[in-house]
């Protein structure tokens, strides 16, 4: 259908002596939104903190736009437009959300900046309205929209979200889930890591199974959904 | 005789405010104690004085110097603390306080065995001191020129720190490395560049206090550090304020129970009430580490 935008290709990594990923290969093409699902501990962290080097590659090669990213740098990544939102946000509490935000936009040019930064309090108006407050008196859910504004700011050509549902209430994880169908929307792919793997699956073009470091289950996220393995093993318990 | 030590007390207190601005700064980022600081400090002042020595005007030896205790610093960065970082010896391990005191010693060993073990002073007329009064307290241009850089250069950091990009970006080094390193900031460049202001910061320090009283020895390292690190302690880890009101606070404490007392309890009186603040706020006077924990 459209171009490939990452291919990763038999990726190995892990912590010490441990391997956790034992050769995945998947590819995002353009505009798509793919949902990784799996058990805790399958390595799904594992993977996205691998593509953005802040674990190191041991063995394969990730590609983005046919430009190789694996032995690059963190910063050199995201310069590349790999964009990660990491699990538990990681926003910079004691900073204010003005300057969360302007770390995000730092390499749109300045007089961009304001215009860019302007645009996403119109979107999420919960920041605008405390962006000279420090981001950790956000709630869960505003830090969750902190972090993906933070991250759209970067302009991604890729988004990588890992878990932003996580530890939200249901009204708030259904306002995240719609954000992030807005953000595929408008044309950025995204990989989406998820634990609520049926509104993953609901929303993602395709989507891949990781199980204990491999990649057992493709298909689109309506194939997989319906699979009877998938639905007995992630989505049997959940209502 | 109380104008007299409040203008003695500032003046001391803003060295030991710059040279502790820059302790804590590496502090802030990095959660190491920096224990090759002073051995920058005293490297510095001792360069300054060979420059002024070889002809050089003061101004133009300061600035020199400083430039050299900042690079002096990266080296120390990259000697001391990045192999260890690079190995993900992180902050709060022993491994970087060990290789900053090795590192210190190394550079204090090279500095004795060229210039010496004994105390010297600038060649006369080098620092031009006229007598100056506000009050009833007297003293020297020197003086008044170590305040007021000392004040310029803090200002001038903490104005980078708020309203740069640079300053942003050591800001979420400081507060959390991997956060910083998703936004695309070079994590290793920024803290290269922090060791090289908190370098200058405590190289200019050494060279203040050096022309001050005119005396470069190679034991004012070891003089200040303790202080220094109790002024950082004092002030709240890694909190520039903090840092600075310690270093006044200190300066002001060591003059007055001198003058009041006797200046054989000197550092016994000023670290005993430095006792009794931390008791009442453990935290130092402006810390937030108990908010860093979340």
């Amino acid at each position: 259908m459209s171009d490939v935008l990452l291919r990763v290709e038999n990726l190995r990594s892990g912590y010490g002596r441990i391997e956790v990923l034992h050769g995945i290969s998947l590819e995002v093409r353009e505009g798509e939104l793919v949902s990784i699902v799996g058990a805790n501990g399958a390595g799904k962290t594992t993977l996205l903190l691998t593509l953005s080097a802040l674990v190191r590659t041991r063995a394969g090669s990730t590609t983005l736009d046919g430009a190789r990213l694996s032995g690059l740098r963190p910063h050199a990544i995201v310069a590349r437009g790999l964009i990660h939102v990491p699990e538990g946000r990681l926003i910079l509490a004691q900073m204010s959300i003005e300057e969360n935000l302007q770390l995000g936009a730092a390499r749109t040019p300045a007089v961009q900046r304001r215009a860019a930064i302007d645009a996403m309090y119109a979107r999420f108006p919960v920041l605008g309205e405390r962006r000279a407050l420090p981001a950790g008196s956000l709630s869960g859910g505003e830090q969750q929209m902190l972090a993906i504004a933070r991250g759209l700011l970067a302009k991604p050509r890729l988004l990588l979200l890992d878990e932003p549902s996580m530890g939200l209430a249901p009204k708030l994880v259904d306002a995240i889930f719609s954000i992030i169908a807005e953000v595929r929307a408008s044309g950025t792919a995204v990989l989406l890591v998820e634990q609520n793997a049926r509104k993953a699956l609901a929303l993602a073009d395709r989507a891949y199974v990781l199980e204990r470091g491999r990649i057992t289950l493709s298909g689109t996220g309506g194939e997989l959904l319906h699979q009877p393995a998938v639905v007995e093993a992630y989505l049997g318990s959940h209502a | 005789m109380f104008d007299q030590q409040l203008a003695n007390g500032i003046f001391l207190g803003a060295v030991y405010a710059l040279f502790a601005v820059g302790y804590t700064l590496i502090f802030g980022v990095l959660d190491i104690l920096n224990l090759a600081h002073s051995a920058i400090f005293m490297a510095s002042s001792f360069v300054a004085l060979a420059l002024v020595g070889h002809g050089m005007p003061f101004w133009a030896a300061f600035l020199a110097a400083t430039a050299f205790g900042g690079v002096l610093s990266v080296v120390l960065d990259r000697v001391a603390f990045a192999p260890l970082r690079a190995r993900g010896v992180g902050g709060g391990a022993l491994g970087p306080l060990i290789s900053s005191i090795a590192f210190g010693i190394i550079v204090v060993s090279v500095v004795r065995g060229i210039f010496g073990p004994d105390e010297v002073g600038y060649p006369a007329g080098a620092v031009v001191s006229a007598n100056l009064h506000i009050g009833h307290a007297t003293f020297t241009a020197i003086d008044l020129s170590v305040l007021v850089i000392s004040l310029l250069m803090m200002i001038m950091l903490s104005l980078l720190l708020k309203a740069t990009s640079l300053g942003r970006a050591i800001r979420a080094v400081a507060e959390n490395t991997k956060a910083a390193s998703l936004l695309g900031i070079d994590v290793e460049r920024t803290i290269g560049l922090t060791f090289l202001i908190a370098g200058a910061l405590g190289a200019a320090a050494g060279i203040l206090i050096g022309a001050q009283f005119n005396a470069v020895g190679i034991l004012m390292g070891q003089r200040i550090e303790l202080k220094g690190l109790a002024v950082i302690i004092l002030g709240g880890m890694g909190s520039i304020p903090g840092a600075v009101l310690g270093g006044f606070l200190l300066g002001l404490l060591e003059v007055f129970s001198v003058a009041y007392l006797s200046s054989s309890y000197r550092d016994a009186i000023a670290f005993a009430v430095m006792f009794l603040i931390l008791i009442v706020r453990p935290a130092g006077l402006l810390g937030k580490r108990a908010a860093r924990t979340a």
